[in-house]
């Protein structure tokens, strides 16, 4: 993988996945609901390995199927077709309508056919306890998976949510986190005594009990009623800094229904999670619960008590946007040297973001890389001579060419064991991050001393 | 070693269940599905629906054109970069999930851990994404100075008209290296067979028969067609075959070299494993080298010594028929060893079978050898051939979607054609069955069984909870549904990152690996001491 630094057309070992795979792992944070992709059947094959491959679960996405004659006379026979199916067959509570590069190229009218849908199939749709169909375009040629996701979610708040009546509860939109984050975030919101709506929640849906009697839709999943009322909520917080400046629902409600908003990055290491914590203090009223100060206090002092270890190691962090911001920012704060930040999309406030993450910590802020391939991030890390690489399993190879260590975050993990249940967020998910760090380097350390140490 | 009666199977109403499990379809889903599901039974073989299109919305195993041309037959090809050209999604999804494993050669070339996509982009499909793929192989040429390149369509790249063929032909010519483009868009075909089909017409028309530099002398010299070395399958074979002194000039295409397939056609002899994906490789080479092929099964101890014996006699040695049955004597008996611990623990279990278009054929034989019956099995992408055997191809009528897939005018090689036996032999030999002859997998079942084509998640269910299997083998996207009905599943495609499984020593790996996911002592935690309703297992197993 040794290459000069330069540009290339193609894109060799990408650091991205397709849009509408984000807007399928949304989508399965809806109670009841089943991801349903307009276009040819492997779309939805391959996403549906891809993603189960990460969370060992069982994931359904449906597939209109479409062949050569659909794609010359258009597709909404198929859609019509499947849609009917699937609702006889899973009675789901909602179906994602995502599109795919098939359906966009041709041109699809997909808001349309659904609309037809409802009108040709009332009878059936009534008999099906009238669910939800969502619709959300996702050609993969504009934007890439985080974009699908964000656009799924931004969907649902769009075509569901109301404000017939004002509720006392918070909007969460946390973005593409574990099923372990997600149940974090709920403990975290409960012991303030605030009542939310998280969307999605993957936390029972994508990490589901072992069971006798399965489940044809998972249990779990934020509810259907409460996305409704999500227009009338008080308040929506949304993480990452990413999406600052293009559509979102958070935004979305607040053009519409007026639903004041915060934006907060992913609260990842101790800053961030500050700040999420003070949105939360101002929100409910109350000081942070004791449990949580204490767990903040306790990775102060893991901080210092494990600076030894970490201080000026370099890191390059590579994965989803919001997801390195915050790599990047818990980095900083523990002493690591980040040297590289990448992204395989366009990254459009990714500079600044890592600046204003960095800023008071670093001297400078570390080369930052958006629409990088690993190909363009082996070429940097070569020269850089990082310590360890942090981010999804694709980077394996790459840390085994440097001989450095992978910590592995983010998506997709496949090559070890848990990944959808690591915690990263919060003070919590802080410390645990910093321990498998930490550990990791002295591994490192141990395993290539000739002496050995037993102490360390 | 097999169960030759089925007890198990006697207890299901078969014709009750294809009713009942049909009735929550739609009438004309429960039309069409009910024809893609038969019972074996004492009359003849019974006909079967199959290769027809996916009923939208019904959640099927099938993959896509792109994934049998590039997924299957042509990515396992290590020497070559292969680049596909769309959006990210389709290269980013095929980048190492098929666990075809290769082995660089002398010159150390190996592209295998590479994901090359020419990322299209919106600007693309409206303007065209041609210069783009020039500059991506050009790019890749320039880096890697690799034997030949590959491109693969994705969806779009059909759609909006860009000629791929010529940009390959224009930058064969640029760069002095072989360039193949395939046009194997997503939306064609049923499933991935088609893409199959299209992998063997251009692999057949640019690559094989090309190098005749290096003449082999060697008189027992095969090439394995179908077999993609998953978990080192290739090279388990590669073992056995090393010990009685027969070569594998190449396979096609796990671990397979460009080098190699160039000079395929000088063996004497090809060993089709999956009938599905390679017969029309078998079929060319045949008419247009003059080499006969044998259908063979390397899954299973019985399975690989019965192959090994087609072709001992084929080639009509005696010493090689006395080298063979002494590898076999020797390598069965080191099996057995290792194997008849683990029979004692699955004798009598039972296993269903969805996967592939070859595989749900070739297990039976291997859970036969471990006491291990078969109760319903089925391929996602097999044609009628498969199950009912290739007399039945002449009746084959070409619908809409297999007219779209070319069929390849071979004549003989006017200078590479060479008859391998006699006219005599030839026709001794296929009348007995062994020469170009595969009888699919309805036949090998036992009464009684079940065969479902396409399954699909609904029916998979219901299945699961009529029959009761001990393990249900399929793929990762079925693995963890059938698990939460607490029913271990075996992945066939990726073989749980185990394997190899073919062969003597993979037989013994697979025994190992069934018998440790039947008899996981998690599968009797699930109920919590205070749990005290009586599980669904518990009642009907009693």
């Amino acid at each position: 993988m040794k290459a000069q630094a330069q540009h290339y057309v193609s894109t060799t070992n990408s650091c991205k996945l397709c849009k509408p795979l984000g807007a399928c792992l949304a989508f399965r944070g809806i109670e009841g609901s089943v991801p349903f992709l307009h276009g040819s059947q492997g779309c939805a094959t391959y996403m549906r390995r891809y993603i189960i491959s990460h969370f060992r679960e069982p994931m359904d996405i449906a597939s209109s199927s479409l062949g050569e004659k659909s794609a010359i006379y258009g597709g909404g026979p198929n859609l019509k077709l499947g849609l009917r199916n699937l609702m006889i067959k899973y009675r789901p509570r909602l179906v994602g309508v995502a599109t795919t590069c098939l359906t966009e190229t041709i041109g699809d009218d997909t808001p349309r056919y659904v609309r037809e849908f409802k009108e040709e199939f009332s009878e059936l749709i009534d008999n099906c306890e009238s669910p939800e169909l969502v619709t959300v375009s996702t050609p993969s040629y504009c934007g890439a998976h985080m974009e699908g996701f964000h656009a799924a979610v931004n969907s649902v708040i769009d075509q569901l949510a109301n404000d017939y009546d004002k509720t006392d509860s918070l909007n969460i939109f946390p973005g593409f986190v574990s099923p372990e984050d997600t149940r974090y975030l709920k403990e975290v919101l409960s012991d303030f005594g605030l009542t939310s709506t998280i969307l999605p929640d993957i936390s029972e849906t994508l990490d589901a009990p072992a069971l006798e009697h399965y489940e044809k839709l998972t249990s779990g999943g934020t509810r259907i009623e409460d996305i409704r009322t999500m227009g009338g909520a008080r308040a929506s917080i949304e993480w990452g800094r990413s999406i600052t400046d293009s559509p979102s629902p958070a935004k979305t409600l607040m053009d519409k229904f007026g639903v004041a908003m915060q934006c907060v990055g992913l609260p990842m290491g101790l800053r961030e999670t500050d700040t999420f914590f003070q949105v939360l203090e101002s929100l409910s009223g109350m000081a942070t619960p004791q449990k949580h100060s204490l767990e903040r206090g306790r990775l102060v002092d893991a901080y210092i008590d494990g600076h030894k270890y970490v201080f000026a190691k370099k890191a390059v962090i590579y994965g989803e946007e919001d997801l390195v911001i915050g790599l990047t920012s818990f980095l900083a704060e523990i002493g690591v040297k980040p040297v590289l930040v990448a992204t395989g999309t366009s990254g459009k406030r990714l500079r600044k973001s890592i600046e204003e993450v960095c800023s008071g910590i670093l001297d400078k802020p570390p080369l930052v890389k958006a629409d990088v391939d690993f190909y363009g991030i082996a070429a940097d890390a070569h020269k850089l001579s990082p310590d360890l690489l942090i981010g999804n399993s694709k980077g394996y190879r790459l840390s085994k060419e440097l001989g450095v260590p992978l910590i592995r975050i983010g998506f997709p993990i496949h090559d070890r064991f848990g990944g959808h249940r690591l915690l990263s967020i919060g003070y919590r998910g802080a410390q645990n991050l910093f321990d498998i760090i930490v550990n990791t380097i002295i591994e490192t350390k141990q395993e290539s001393s000739d002496i050995g140490y037993g102490y360390i | 070693m097999t169960l030759k009666k089925s007890s198990i199977n006697q207890t299901v109403d078969k014709e009750k269940f294809v009713k009942e499990v049909v009735s929550v379809y739609p009438n004309k889903v429960a039309k069409k599905r009910l024809k893609h599901m038969v019972v074996k039974s004492d009359c003849e073989s019974p006909e079967i629906e199959a290769n027809v299109r996916t009923i939208p919305g019904i959640i099927t195993q099938r993959g896509c054109c792109y994934a049998g041309c590039k997924g299957v037959v042509i990515g396992p090809i290590g020497d070559m970069v292969h680049i596909v050209h769309g959006p990210i999604g389709c290269s980013y999804y095929a980048w190492n999930t098929r666990r075809n494993m290769f082995r660089s050669r002398e010159d150390g070339q190996n592209y295998l851990n590479y994901c090359f996509s020419t990322d299209m982009q919106d600007s693309d499909v409206i303007f065209g994404g041609e210069k783009k793929l020039r500059q991506a192989i050009q790019e890749a040429y320039d880096i890697f100075k690799p034997k030949a390149i590959s491109v693969h369509a994705t969806c779009p790249v059909g759609l909006i008209g860009d000629d791929i063929q010529a940009v390959a032909r224009d930058m064969t010519q640029k760069t002095g290296t072989l360039v193949i483009a395939f046009n194997c868009e997503g939306y064609k075909g049923v499933s991935q067979s088609g893409g199959h089909h299209i992998a063997n017409n251009k692999l057949f028309e640019q690559v094989v028969g090309k190098d005749d530099s290096k003449h082999v002398e060697e008189k027992f010299v095969v090439n394995i067609l179908g077999e993609y070395n998953i978990g080192g399958d290739a090279w388990e074979i590669e073992r056995v075959f090393a010990k009685c002194g027969i070569r594998i000039l190449s396979t096609f295409s796990g671990d397979g070299s460009i080098d190699e397939m160039r000079r395929s056609h000088q063996a004497n002899l090809n060993l089709v494993m999956c009938h599905r994906s390679i017969n029309y490789m078998a079929e060319m080479m045949e008419t247009a080298f003059g080499i006969p092929w044998i259908k063979v099964n390397f899954i299973g101890v019985r399975g690989m010594s019965k192959s090994l014996r087609k072709v001992a006699k084929y080639f009509d040695d005696p010493e090689l028929d006395r080298k063979v049955e002494e590898v076999i004597a020797e390598e069965e008996s080191q099996a057995e060893q290792l194997i008849s611990v683990h029979r004692d623990r699955l004798k009598g279990k039972t296993a269903m079978l969805f996967v592939g278009g070859s595989r749900a054929h070739h297990y039976q034989e291997l859970f036969g050898d471990l006491g291990m019956e078969t109760t319903v099995a089925g391929f996602e992408f097999a044609h009628r051939d498969d199950y009912e055997g290739r007399h039945i191809i002449p009746t084959l009528k070409p619908d809409a979607d297999s007219r779209n897939i070319e069929e390849l005018k071979v004549e003989p090689d006017k200078t590479r054609f060479r008859p391998r036996i006699s006219p005599q032999r030839m026709e001794e030999l296929t009348s007995e069955q062994l020469l170009g002859a595969y009888e699919g997998m309805i036949p090998d079942m036992n009464q009684g069984a079940m065969i479902i084509d396409d399954v699909s998640h609904l029916e998979l269910e219901e299945l699961i909870l009529s029959f009761k299997p001990d393990i249900v083998c399929s793929g990762i996207k079925d693995k963890y549904i059938i698990e939460k009905f607490g029913v271990p599943s075996k992945q066939l495609h990726n073989y749980d990152y185990s394997g190899p499984y073919a062969g003597f020593r993979g037989a013994v790996n697979f025994a190992e690996d069934v018998d440790m996911m039947i008899n996981n002592p998690a599968w009797k935690l699930i109920h919590a001491p205070w749990d005290v309703e009586p599980t669904l297992r518990a009642e009907t197993v009693a």
